[in-house]
């Protein structure tokens, strides 16, 4: 038998590492946005080990539209990522400061 | 040691080096393909949680869909790699302070005794009759249609706003106008002139 507190231990290990991960690689924002990703996938271990314990199948129905809002970031994110690139020509976090004030 | 002990030990143990790799690994297309391992561990300790509609979905929307897309979009941007890794042990001991004070202080909070075994028991397994997918769905298209709607709109919203950023239009490309073609008569194109026969 697995307690409840094992998955919640893993859900915040995950979303610890997915954090350690922005701050290591934010020269990259691919990893960034990986890194969110694997955030999200974290929040969602926690919904589905709560709905598993508690009987109740709202957390998985939760995870399922976290699921599609994850999706539909991913897709603009990534698209902005590619006209970025075509109007740059970089990716690079450090080269895009024309937004100062 | 039940079976189901040594799975959900084998599988979080991958998950959680899966995730070290991707944070670590210099390569962004290693990166997505150690993420693509998260997401299939992930799924399987899903299935032990009786979550079987939510782990295929994770397989088959995320590994499926999403990481290809992220695949796609790495391979396709050229991105020179060496100038990414600056700053990487620089900002790993506040990156790894930061992150270690919030999961330890996240599992002082998980050890509470609220969260004992006593208070959340492992509930009964369910039997072969018992479909997690029909439970959902009922959940789903009774209690929570109008956000599952609302769901609908967010992905049609990302289909509009990620064509509209990417389509490109170039001025100089000629188009056809199927309308103007096909509304076309015999005297636009053929002129008929009356000419003397040579001799």
């Amino acid at each position: 038998m697995i307690p409840l507190s094992h998955y919640l231990t893993l859900g915040a290990i995950l979303f610890g590492l997915s954090i350690a991960g922005i701050f290591l690689n934010r020269k990259n924002i691919i990893i960034i946005l990986m890194s969110i990703e694997l955030m999200l996938l974290a929040v969602n271990m926690n919904f589905v080990a709560f709905s598993y314990y508690l009987g109740d199948t709202a957390g998985q129905v939760f995870v399922f539209f976290i699921l599609t809002v994850a999706a539909a970031e991913a897709a603009i994110g990534l698209a902005i990522l590619v006209v970025l690139f075509r109007n740059r020509g970089t990716i690079n976090v450090a080269d895009l400061d024309e937004l100062q004030g | 040691m039940e079976l189901k002990v040594v799975v959900f030990w084998v599988f979080s143990l991958v998950l959680i080096g899966a995730a070290v790799g991707v944070i670590t690994t210099r390569n962004p297309v290693q990166a997505a393909l150690f993420l693509v391992l998260a997401f299939f561990n992930s799924a399987i300790i899903w299935m032990l949680m009786e979550a079987e509609f939510l782990a295929i979905t994770l397989v088959l929307v995320y590994v499926g869909a999403v990481m290809v897309l992220f695949l796609f979009v790495v391979m396709m941007l050229d991105v020179n790699l060496v100038p990414q890794r600056e700053g990487f042990t620089r900002y790993l001991p506040l990156g790894g302070l930061i992150a270690a004070t919030i999961v330890v202080q996240m599992i002082f909070l998980i050890r509470v005794r609220w969260f004992s075994p006593e208070n959340f028991p492992a509930p009964t397994p369910r039997g072969a009759d018992y479909s997690n997918t029909e439970e959902l769905g009922r959940a789903i298209y009774t209690d929570y249609l109008f956000q599952f709607e609302v769901a609908a709109v967010i992905l049609l919203v990302a289909i509009i706003a990620a064509i509209a950023l990417t389509m490109r239009r170039r001025p100089d490309t000629k188009y056809q106008t199927p309308g103007e073609q096909v509304q076309v008569k015999k005297e636009d194109r053929l002129r008929v002139v009356s000419m003397d026969a040579e001799k």
